[in-house]
């Protein structure tokens, strides 16, 4: 595991050099949380005498969605990775002594990792601030607390599983542009991003929890409002962790029969 | 410690005509060639030679390396190295090697250049020990102490090569593939890596195959070539014979006292001629060159005299020449 978590150290490190992409980042994520919240609230003053996830509860999923962007958001990605494909400079990677698998994933995660981390907290802090109805409420129980930090955790991995499909594919198309635009638009969309979940019709409700996408975001951030119960939440974990295998299995085999054909680029 | 065998290797290049109508034509139908960049290559290499691996451009120098080092799988053929099969095993096979290629880069562009080497040293579990004291030699005979602490991005393409060269030789690797190692390097920094080169073959018995287009790399530092043209292997032998199969023409200078006649020397040819000078091509396999000598003094008074033998360079376009590549 050693290679692994030092790619991840250095990465991580590497990616807190960059301060202004945070702070121009959190003042996006502001503009965006709010924009969201209105246009809810707006909603939820018309109509609805039972909806089915209260104003409050969503007012705690949009922040969250805002201060973890860098978690769940299919379109954030790796550009180096890219490159490394697109140009060649893969020669290296293949001539360690590694699994490419595992050390992306790493890169992929530290990225994803140190990216929130600056910009997760400037944004919760403030959040907690806010005057109603924009504030941002704690969790019912630090019991709630705990099983939101293992399912944001565990939907972070598997994003990161989900996203590196994207990459490879980029074995074949050469460009990111189409799979990030498609990975983009459909991921998002089944995360809850768009539409929280609950808010969505029953049929495409049904399509979303068959999909693993929802694990990454929907789930965790219902997770710390209680809007999904605690018994619920657990076997939810479960899911996460069966889509978890099947995703990773099938990314190593489809990296693997990439890597057969791969053409270092540019000689 | 290599063998290979048989190896084969093609490309599908993707083709088309210029303009816009091409472009669309594109979209719905494509066109491909086959480009065979290896065709049936066989060589073995013992541990400790240095091999020179040459060809004109394009002709498949740099796709056996990667063959080598286990990036690219071939289409047939077999390569043994070291009880390896490069593509097969990869992750076990390149921990034993080195690789540096001189157009690409291997270190983080924005972090100093120190953290990509601790980097290695975790990728490749190098011993705390052992990494301290490859680091130290390496700082000292690459001259790299004032670099460690800068970001790679801000270095020159010269420094960036002095660490790049370190950064492949940091696992003490028993085989080193350099592909184009000297691009871009000043011809102080040129010696100081050829002699580096030069030291590990010996000391540590580190087999290495290069290539180049410098063709002074060749002759400091590799006994034996390959020459490859088109994917195929032309000439695999060591370069002293290929310097006599090829390089029997010396050049011969002469300095004399003004001599207003122009002058012949039976068995020579005639480069250039001035009152006071002439040069002479010799083909030491129809002329001695001590002859040449003789009738020169003969026929004039003389100053002074140089014969230089023909530069590797020329030899190696004549080679070119000849194979047609």
């Amino acid at each position: 595991m050693k290679p692994y978590s030092s790619v991840l150290k250095l990465r991580l490190l590497n990616g807190m050099q960059y301060r202004s992409a945070a702070l121009a980042g959190v003042a996006t994520q502001f503009f965006w949380g709010f924009m969201y919240i209105m246009i809810f609230e707006a909603f939820y003053d018309q109509v609805l005498h039972n909806p089915p996830i209260s104003l409050k509860e969503l007012i705690v999923y949009l922040w969250l969605q805002q201060s973890f962007l860098a978690f769940i958001m299919l379109w954030f990605r790796d550009n180096e990775l890219f490159d490394l494909i697109t140009t060649g400079n893969i020669a290296y990677e293949l001539c360690r002594p590694c699994g490419i698998y595992g050390y992306w994933y790493a890169k992929l995660l530290a990225q994803r990792l140190s990216s929130a981390l600056l910009r997760c907290f400037p944004i919760l802090i403030v959040a907690f601030f806010l005057p109603q109805p924009y504030r941002m409420t704690l969790p019912p129980s630090f019991t709630t607390f705990l099983l939101f930090l293992v399912t944001l955790m565990f939907g972070l991995f598997l994003l990161v599983a989900i996203s590196m499909f994207i990459y490879i594919s980029v074995f074949i198309t050469l460009s990111p542009v189409g799979s990030l635009l498609v990975f983009g638009v459909i991921g998002e969309f089944f995360a809850g991003l768009v539409i929280p979940i609950p808010l969505m019709p029953s049929w495409l409700q049904e399509i979303a929890y068959m999909l693993p996408l929802r694990l990454t975001a929907d789930f965790p951030f219902r997770v710390y409002s209680g809007h999904i119960p605690q018994d619920e939440a657990l076997m939810g974990i479960l899911l996460q962790l069966v889509w978890l295998a099947i995703l990773v299995l099938l990314g190593r085999i489809a990296l693997n029969k990439a890597l057969q054909k791969v053409v270092v680029q540019g000689g | 410690m290599i063998t290979v065998e048989g190896l084969s290797k093609s490309f599908k290049v993707p083709k088309r005509s210029s303009g816009l109508r091409q472009a669309t034509k594109a979209l719905f139908h494509r066109e491909h060639t086959i480009v065979d960049a290896l065709k049936d290559i066989s060589f073995s290499i013992e541990p400790g030679e240095i091999v020179g691996y040459i060809g004109p451009n394009g002709a498949g120098k740099s796709t056996t390396i990667k063959v080598m080092s286990g990036i690219l799988v071939p289409d047939a053929g077999t390569c043994t190295i070291m009880g390896y099969t490069p593509w097969k095993d990869r992750v076990s096979y390149v921990q034993n090697i080195g690789v540096v290629f001189g157009q690409r880069s291997q270190l983080w562009w924005d972090v100093p250049v120190i953290d990509s080497f601790e980097l290695l040293r975790d990728i490749y579990k190098i011993p705390e020990v052992e990494y301290k004291d490859n680091l130290d030699l390496l700082v000292e005979t690459l001259e790299l102490q004032s670099l460690l602490h800068s970001p790679v991005r801000q270095l020159s393409l010269g420094q960036r090569m002095r660490c790049e060269i370190a950064a492949s030789l940091l696992p003490s690797p028993k085989i080193l593939f350099l592909d184009e190692p000297t691009i871009g390097l000043d011809a102080v920094s040129k010696i100081a890596v050829r002699q580096f080169i030069n030291t590990i073959n010996k000391e540590k018995g580190v087999t290495i195959i290069l290539t180049t287009h410098d063709m002074f790399d060749i002759e400091a530092l590799a006994d034996r070539v390959l020459l490859i043209g088109k994917g195929s292997i032309l000439y695999d032998g060591k370069l002293n014979e290929l310097r006599n199969r090829f390089g029997t023409h010396k050049t011969i200078t002469v300095d004399y006292r003004e001599h207003a006649k122009r002058f012949d020397i039976p068995g020579t040819s005639l480069l250039s001629w001035s009152s006071e000078r002439a040069i002479f091509s010799v083909d030491t396999e129809q002329t001695m060159v001590s002859e040449v000598i003789t009738q020169l003094s003969n026929q004039v008074e003389l100053i002074d005299i140089s014969i230089d033998a023909q530069p590797i360079e020329d030899i190696i376009v004549q080679l070119y020449k000849e194979y047609q590549i």
